[in-house]
């Protein structure tokens, strides 16, 4: 199945009720507890990971914290 | 102008999009930065350079020799100095036009409103995510446009907040991490030239609202892979459940995210 994660076609094995969450795990996301998922332009809320069905040809973008700069 | 100042800034008035007329803009502006460190000193040498009128600068902290790395407004005489002292005396002696104003603090849910009052546009050049929050909580609620960025190891990312009509930080994050949860510059690492990217970056989104020229940062986050040497953008919408800048919002007055609080609180970090 192909999708597109930070704008690079990706390919996944076919699965079965896969979730933005399990996905996040499968893909070994950095910040899993605290990134932020922008499904096909929309972000998505945190509490929806779990229930939200991954969709051949999806775009997915994460989005990290990023702190830095004084100091 | 006087004949001096008209050599000084002969390469912005030949620009058909600055002219003596935007110079004037500039000389105009009012920009606030916060957090006198990596980003910050990019976005101070260059707002001074161009002639930015007014420039106030924020930090509580003094020049420590882990900063120099990357915090090149600071030099090595300057160790122990604060920090908003060291940035003045280097915009002043770039430029002596500009008035500089000091305030060596931390901003805080008490205090970020009477000091960007009279602002036009603010820098978020802080470190911690608390600062990052209340910042973007403050400009939101006071209508103030500004300029986020961060930086971690060799990425950094940077987008332009108009409180209203574009997507704001929290529209992105609803919270905060909570502390110790991302890592910082001190424990992971970050490369030098890093924050002069993403700074020089958030200078010109200033520049350009003073000048009100071109197209701002805004409803796109600009990520920046430094080993990748690659720029990506990524369209962002306002996010109708954001809780300061959505429908329903469930923050309308400011207060400090204690949780946050000690994300980048090493010391020297």
């Amino acid at each position: 199945m192909k999708i597109t994660v930070n704008g690079k076609e990706t390919f996944i094995a076919e699965k079965q009720d896969r979730t933005i969450d399990s996905l996040l795990e499968e893909l070994d996301v950095s910040q899993r507890l605290y990134v932020t998922v922008e499904l096909n332009g929309e972000i998505l809320e945190r509490s929806a990971y779990a229930s939200t069905p991954v969709a051949e040809g999806d775009a997915i973008e994460f989005l990290y914290f990023m702190g830095g700069g004084s100091r | 102008m006087n004949d001096q100042q008209i050599e000084r800034y002969s390469r912005h008035i030949i620009l058909k999009e600055v002219g003596g007329k935007g110079q004037q803009k500039l000389f105009d502006g009012k920009v606030l930065i916060i957090g006198a460190g990596g980003l910050g000193a990019p976005v101070a040498l260059y707002l001074a350079a161009a002639g930015v009128g007014t420039i106030g600068i924020v930090d509580a902290d003094d020049v420590d020799l882990s900063n120099l790395q990357r915090q090149v407004i600071h030099f090595t005489a300057d160790i122990g100095k604060p920090k908003v002292d060291s940035a003045r005396e280097k915009m002043q002696a770039i430029n002596p036009d500009v008035n500089v104003m000091t305030y060596k603090q931390w901003v805080t849910a008490d205090n970020i409103s009477s000091i960007f009052a009279d602002y036009d546009f603010i820098i978020d050049g802080t470190d911690n995510f608390a600062a990052k929050f209340l910042i973007n909580d403050a400009c939101v609620l006071a209508g103030k446009p500004y300029s986020h960025g961060g930086i971690l190891q060799f990425v950094g990312q940077t987008i332009t907040i108009l409180p209203g009509q574009s997507p704001c930080y929290r529209c992105l994050f609803p919270q905060p991490p909570p502390k110790d949860a991302i890592p910082t510059c001190s424990q992971a690492g970050v490369i030098g030239v890093l924050p002069g990217v993403i700074g020089s970056i958030q200078a010109t989104e200033a520049i350009k609202f003073l000048l009100g020229k071109g197209d701002l940062l805004t409803g796109r986050i600009l990520m920046y892979d430094a080993l990748g040497m690659k720029f990506r953008g990524v369209d962002i919408k306002r996010n109708p459940n954001c809780p300061i800048c959505g429908e329903h919002p469930t923050i309308t007055d400011l207060k400090d995210e204690i949780d946050a609080m000690t994300v980048c609180d090493l010391k020297g970090a």
